[in-house]
C-alpha cells in the first residue's frame, strides 16, 4: 500500500497537519539517528517552515501535489542550495552549493518536506557506508549489520521511519543494494530518465538517481514526479510519465528471463527466496525463460575500469582552492594541491582515483579504459539482444544479505564481487529494481532485482508491484502506526 | 652552411558567440573578475555542460571558409590536467574526431598552407598575479575557442604572417570572432624547426606557446629559429620542449621539456552526446558564408580593373569592401570610386575600429552619385573632391551642395577670357613655367579655380592655358 498515498489522505482530510507529521518523524529520527546513523544533516527548521505552507494550502482548500507534504531526505551528494553538502567527505566538509539539483528543485516545487542529508560511502564509492567520514550507517533491522551502500542512509532513513522516502543514486547497485538490505523497494530508472543536474559525479556515465520506498507504488509516484526532460543535462531524455497507473496492469503472459550466470554461488537462503519468487511469477501467468550471458564474467572488471577512469576526471577538480578542505601549511601550489588531497580524500576515494588515472594513461588507455569500453558495448548489444524475447530479467539483488559491521573493510575485494548483479543495469543503462523477497535464517531481508529494457521502466514496476500483491506485501516491512 | 625553417602553427580563435560554449554565460571581454561565471563555468561540483549550439555553427562556418571537410558525427573529449585557473581540472576539448579536417589556406604566392584540424573546446580563465598573491579571474572560463592546426607547411616567417593575416581577414569576414589581438582573442603556439637546405627529414621542433602579435610571433621565431642553427652548427642537439617568448628580452626560454609534458588522458566526456550535422546543415551554412577576401580580391583586380595596392586596401576591411561595392553600382570607372573612398572618405575614418565599422555617416549610394557625375563630365574633379567633404561632414547627397546651374559648368568662351587674363595677371609665374619649373603652372590654375569658384574643368582649363602661352 502506498505510504504516500495514505499519508495524502490523512493530509486532506486534516486527520493530522503537515507540522504534525514532520515533527513525528523530527521525533523518530532524535530517538533513532543517534544509533542508526542515517542523517548526517537534520533540516529541522526548513522542513517545519515547508510543513507550513502546505498546511495553509490545505486550510485554503487547494488540491495537494503528488508529493506535497511528504517527508523525505535526500542523499548527501545531491546540491541543495545553502544547506551543506559533503558527499561524507573531509574534502566536501563546509560546502554549500549555490544551486540546487534539478531533481531538488523539483521535490522543492512539490513542496515535499525535505528532513535532511543521508549518508553515504565517501563520494558514493563502496557499499556499506563505511568510506563515510561520518562513519556507518546500520541496519535498522539489526544494528549488528550495515544498511548497504553507498545509499545507505538514504534506506535507513526509510527503514527506521525517520523519512516516508529517501532519493539516492546509483552507479553500480547503490540504491538497489541498501535497499535490499534494509527490506525495501529501490529503483534505479533508465539511465537519462532522471536529471542529474546537481547530482555531484562519481561515474557520470553510470550515475543515476532514483528513489528508496517502501512500496512498489510509491516509487513509481515518485519516478513520475522526478523523470522528465531537463536541458540542463544533455543525457538527459526524459520519459512518459503515468507509470503509477501502469504498474496496475496484468503481467499475464510476461515473459521473464532468468540467466543461470547470476544464480551461480549464492546465498543459499537468497536462492531459496528467489526459486520460491520465480514460483509465484509462474503461478501468475507468466513464461519463464532461460538464457545465457557468458560475458558476465567481465561486468565487473569493465565497471570497476569506467568508474574510476570517469572518476579520476570528476574529482580533479577538488583542490581545495575555491571550495572544501585545505590544508594548513604548503610551500607552494603543487604541494598545496597535493596535501589538500591526499588529506581530504580517504583511502577508498584516493585507490579509485589511481586506478582510473593508470587506466586512462598514456600506453595503458587501449588496454583498459578502450578494452572496458568495447566490452561495455558488447554487453549492451547482449542485452539488447535477450530483451527481443523477454520482457525482463530477474535475478537477486545482492548474493547475500546484509553484511556486518566492519566487514566490507576487511575485504574489499570480496565486496567488490557482491556487486555483480545489480552492476550490469548500470552499465547498459537499462531500468532495475529490487524489491524485498524473503529473509535468510537471521531474519535478514533478501531482495529480488527485476531489469528492465530501456525506457521500459513501467514494466519493471509492473512486475515488481503485482509481485507484492502477490505475496500480500508479506515481505514489506510492518505498517508502523504514525 | 644554409637552413631552412620549417615551421607549423596552432591558432586558438576565441568565437564571438553571445554566451560561453556551455552555459548562458556572456563572453563579454573584460568586466570586474569573477562577474561573468555561474556554477557551470566555474565547474561547481555537480554542475553539467550544454553545447552551445552556435558554436557548432560557428566551427562548421570556420571549416568552410578554409576549405576543410566537416565531421556529421563528432565528440566532445576531456582533456585532464591540474591548474588553478582550469575549475575541472580537465578542459571539455575534441581529441580525435574534430569537428573539421583537411583545409588549407592559399597564400598570394599559390602555395597552400594545409590544416590538419580545426576543433571546438573551453577557453580557460586567467590568474592575476598582484603584490605577491595570486587571484584567479574565471570570466574568460568557458568561453568558446577553436582551435586551427596547420602542416608543418611554413617555410619563412613572412609565409606565417601572411597566413595569420589571412586567418583573420577571413574569420572577421564570416563573423565568427572578433580576432582582437591584445584581447587575446587570437592566439598562437608556433611549432618550429631547422634542417639544412635540401633534407627531406625534419629537424627536432620546439614549441613557442602562446603568443599575441604577429610582431612577437616573427621575433620569437626568428630568435628561435636562429637558437637552432647555432645548436646544429655547433654540432649540438635540439631538444624537443616547449618554450616561452619573452618579449621584453627578446628571447624564448624553456618551460618545460618532453619529459615533464602532461599526460592528458583523453577521454570522450560522459556528460555531452555527440555532435551530429547533417548535410544539408552544412549546406545551409555554406549559403549564409559571405564572399570571402580572396574572392572579393579576385573580383575587385580582375573585373572592376583595380591596381592590386588597391584591391588589398579595400579588402582589409570587410565593412570597407562592401562600402565600395555600394558605392560602385553603376560605375564604370571602379578605379575613380577606389580613389575617393582610399583618400578624403578613409581620413575620416583614423582608427582601426573606425574602419572595421566604415563608421562614415554618408551612405554609399550618395558616394555612387558624386561618382556618376564626375564619370559624365557634369561636374569635375576639384567641384566632387570640394562637395564630397561638405557630403562627409553632413551624410547629405550631392544636390544639396552642387545645383544643376553649377553642373552646367561655365562655357569655353569664358573660360578662355578668364584663362588670358590669369595669364596677363601670373606674368611672374608663367616666367618661372617657362624658365622650366612645372609647378609655377599649378599657380595659374589655381587662379583660375578661384576665378570660377571652382567650376571649371582644370583639364580643360590647362589646355587653354598651355596654348595661349605657346601662340604669345
Amino acid at each position: 500500500m502506498s505510504k504516500i498515498k495514505k499519508l495524502q489522505k490523512l493530509l486532506e482530510s486534516k486527520e493530522i497537519t503537515c507540522a504534525e507529521l514532520t515533527e513525528r518523524y523530527l521525533q523518530n529520527i532524535e530517538r533513532q539517528n543517534k544509533t542508526i546513523n542515517a542523517y548526517i544533516k537534520v533540516t529541522a527548521e526548513e522542513a517545519l517552515e515547508t510543513a507550513k505552507k502546505v498546511d495553509e494550502k490545505i486550510a485554503a482548500g487547494e488540491k495537494l501535489m503528488p508529493l506535497e507534504g511528504i517527508p523525505m531526505s535526500l542523499k548527501d551528494n545531491i546540491s541543495t542550495k545553502g544547506i551543506e553538502t559533503t558527499c561524507c567527505s573531509k574534502m566536501l566538509q563546509g560546502y554549500c552549493p549555490i544551486y540546487d539539483a534539478s531533481v531538488w528543485e523539483s521535490l522543492k516545487n512539490q513542496n515535499s518536506v525535505l528532513l535532511g542529508k543521508t549518508n553515504m560511502d565517501e563520494f558514493a564509492m563502496g557499499s556499506s557506508c563505511e568510506t563515510s567520514i561520518f562513519g556507518v550507517t546500520l541496519n535498522p533491522r539489526n544494528t549488528d549489520y550495515v544498511a548497504g551502500g553507498s545509499s545507505g542512509g538514504a534506506a535507513a532513513s526509510v527503514a527506521g521511519d525517520m523519512a516516508v522516502f529517501g532519493i539516492g543514486s546509483d552507479t553500480g547497485g547503490s540504491i538497489r543494494q541498501p535497499a535490499s538490505f534494509c527490506g525495501l523497494v529501490g529503483f534505479k530508472p533508465t539511465y537519462g530518465t532522471v536529471s542529474r543536474y546537481g547530482l555531484i559525479a562519481y561515474a557520470s556515465s553510470l550515475d543515476q538517481i532514483g528513489p528508496i520506498t517502501g512500496s512498489v507504488e510509491d516509487a513509481a509516484i515518485i519516478y513520475d514526479c522526478l523523470s522528465s526532460y531537463d536541458p540542463k543535462d544533455s543525457t538527459s531524455v526524459g520519459s512518459k510519465t503515468g507509470t503509477r497507473d501502469k504498474i496496475k496492469d496484468s503481467i499475464k503472459g510476461m515473459k521473464i528471463g532468468i540467466i543461470q550466470e547470476f544464480f551461480d554461488g549464492i546465498n543459499k537462503d537468497v536462492k531459496s527466496s528467489l526459486e520460491e519468487a520465480i514460483r509465484v511469477y509462474q503461478d501468475a501467468g507468466t513464461q519463464i525463460v532461460p538464457f545465457e550471458m557468458p560475458k558476465l564474467n567481465a561486468v565487473l572488471p569493465v565497471y570497476f575500469i569506467i568508474s574510476c577512469a570517469e572518476a579520476s576526471s570528476n574529482l580533479g577538480r577538488y583542490d581545495g582552492i575555491r571550495y572544501g578542505y585545505t590544508s594548513d601549511a604548503y610551500k607552494d601550489i603543487n604541494e598545496m594541491i597535493c596535501k589538500n588531497r591526499s588529506e581530504g580524500f580517504g583511502k577508498e576515494v584516493q585507490r579509485r582515483i589511481l586506478l582510473g588515472t593508470y587506466a586512462l594513461s598514456s600506453g595503458k588507455y587501449d588496454a583498459y579504459y578502450k578494452k572496458a569500453q568495447s566490452l561495455r558495448y558488447s554487453i549492451i548489444r547482449d542485452f539488447k539482444k535477450i530483451f527481443e524475447n523477454c520482457d525482463l530479467i530477474l535475478t537477486p539483488s545482492v548474493p547475500v544479505t546484509a553484511y556486518k559491521k566492519g566487514q566490507a573493510l576487511v575485504d574489499p575485494i570480496e565486496i567488490y564481487m557482491m556487486d555483480i548483479c545489480t552492476v550490469p543495469a548500470n552499465i547498459a543503462g537499462l531500468p532495475a529494481v529490487s524489491v524485498p523477497c524473503g529473509f535468510d535464517e537471521n531474519n535478514l531481508p533478501i531482495g529480488m532485482q527485476l531489469i528492465g529494457n530501456n525506457f521500459e521502466d513501467y514494466k519493471v514496476l509492473n512486475a515488481a508491484y503485482q509481485f507484492e500483491k502477490l505475496t500480500g506485501e508479506s515481505f514489506l516491512r510492518p505498517e508502523v502506526e504514525i | 652552411m644554409s637552413y631552412e625553417l620549417v615551421a607549423g602553427l596552432e591558432t586558438h580563435v576565441e568565437l564571438s558567440t553571445k554566451a560561453k560554449i556551455f552555459c548562458q554565460c556572456t563572453t563579454e571581454f573584460g568586466g570586474d573578475p569573477n562577474t561573468h561565471c555561474c556554477p557551470i563555468c566555474m565547474g561547481m561540483p555537480g554542475t553539467l555542460p550544454k553545447l552551445n549550439k552556435k558554436v557548432v555553427e560557428y566551427a562548421v562556418k570556420a571549416g568552410l571558409a578554409t576549405n576543410c571537410k566537416i565531421r556529421n558525427v563528432s565528440k566532445m573529449d576531456r582533456k585532464n590536467y591540474t591548474y588553478p585557473d582550469l575549475p575541472k581540472a580537465y578542459q571539455i576539448s575534441q581529441f580525435d574526431k574534430p569537428i573539421c579536417y583537411d583545409g588549407y589556406i592559399k597564400l598570394s604566392s599559390g602555395k597552400n598552407i594545409r590544416i590538419n584540424r580545426i576543433h571546438i573546446e573551453e577557453d580557460a580563465g586567467k590568474l592575476i598575479h598582484e603584490g605577491g598573491d595570486t587571484y584567479i579571474d574565471y570570466n574568460r572560463g568557458g568561453v568558446p575557442l577553436i582551435e586551427i592546426v596547420t602542416e608543418p607547411d611554413f617555410r619563412s616567417i613572412d609565409e606565417v604572417i601572411e597566413y595569420l593575416e589571412k586567418l583573420r581577414l577571413i574569420m572577421k569576414y564570416i563573423g565568427v570572432s572578433d580576432v582582437k589581438m591584445q584581447e587575446g582573442s587570437l592566439r598562437c603556439d608556433v611549432n618550429i624547426s631547422a634542417r639544412k637546405k635540401g633534407d627531406e627529414k625534419f629537424g627536432t621542433r620546439t614549441e613557442i606557446k602562446n603568443m599575441n602579435s604577429l610582431n612577437f610571433i616573427a621575433k620569437a621565431m626568428e630568435y628561435e629559429f636562429n637558437r637552432h642553427v647555432d645548436i646544429l652548427e655547433s654540432g649540438g642537439v635540439i631538444d624537443q620542449e616547449t618554450r616561452r617568448y619573452d618579449s621584453a628580452l627578446n628571447i624564448t626560454e624553456s618551460m618545460r621539456d618532453k619529459e615533464d609534458e602532461d599526460d592528458y588522458r583523453y577521454f570522450r566526456d560522459p556528460d555531452l552526446v555527440n555532435i551530429i550535422i547533417s548535410e544539408e546543415e552544412i549546406n545551409k551554412l555554406k549559403v549564409e558564408l559571405p564572399q570571402l577576401p580572396d574572392k572579393k580580391l579576385d573580383i575587385f583586380m580582375n573585373e572592376y580593373g583595380l591596381p592590386k595596392d588597391d584591391a588589398d586596401l579595400l579588402i582589409k576591411y570587410k565593412k570597407i569592401a562592401e562600402y565600395f561595392e555600394e558605392a560602385s553600382k553603376g560605375i564604370k570607372n571602379k578605379k575613380l570610386v577606389s580613389n575617393y573612398i582610399l583618400s578624403q572618405v578613409y581620413r575620416r575614418m583614423p582608427t582601426d575600429s573606425d574602419k572595421e565599422e566604415c563608421s562614415v555617416s554618408l551612405p554609399p549610394k550618395y558616394l555612387g552619385e558624386l561618382i556618376s557625375l564626375l564619370e559624365n563630365k557634369k561636374i569635375n574633379s576639384s567641384m566632387a573632391s570640394q562637395a564630397l567633404e561638405k557630403m562627409l561632414d553632413t551624410g547629405k547627397p550631392v544636390s544639396e551642395f552642387i545645383s544643376k546651374k553649377d553642373m552646367e559648368g561655365i562655357d569655353e568662351g569664358l573660360l578662355r577670357e578668364i584663362c588670358l587674363r590669369a595669364v596677363d595677371e601670373n606674368k611672374e609665374a608663367v616666367e618661372s613655367y617657362l624658365g622650366g619649373k612645372e609647378k609655377a603652372f599649378g599657380a595659374i590654375i589655381g587662379y583660375i579655380m578661384k576665378e570660377t569658384r571652382g567650376k571649371a574643368d582644370p583639364q580643360k582649363a590647362a589646355e587653354i592655358v598651355k596654348e595661349i602661352i605657346k601662340t604669345s
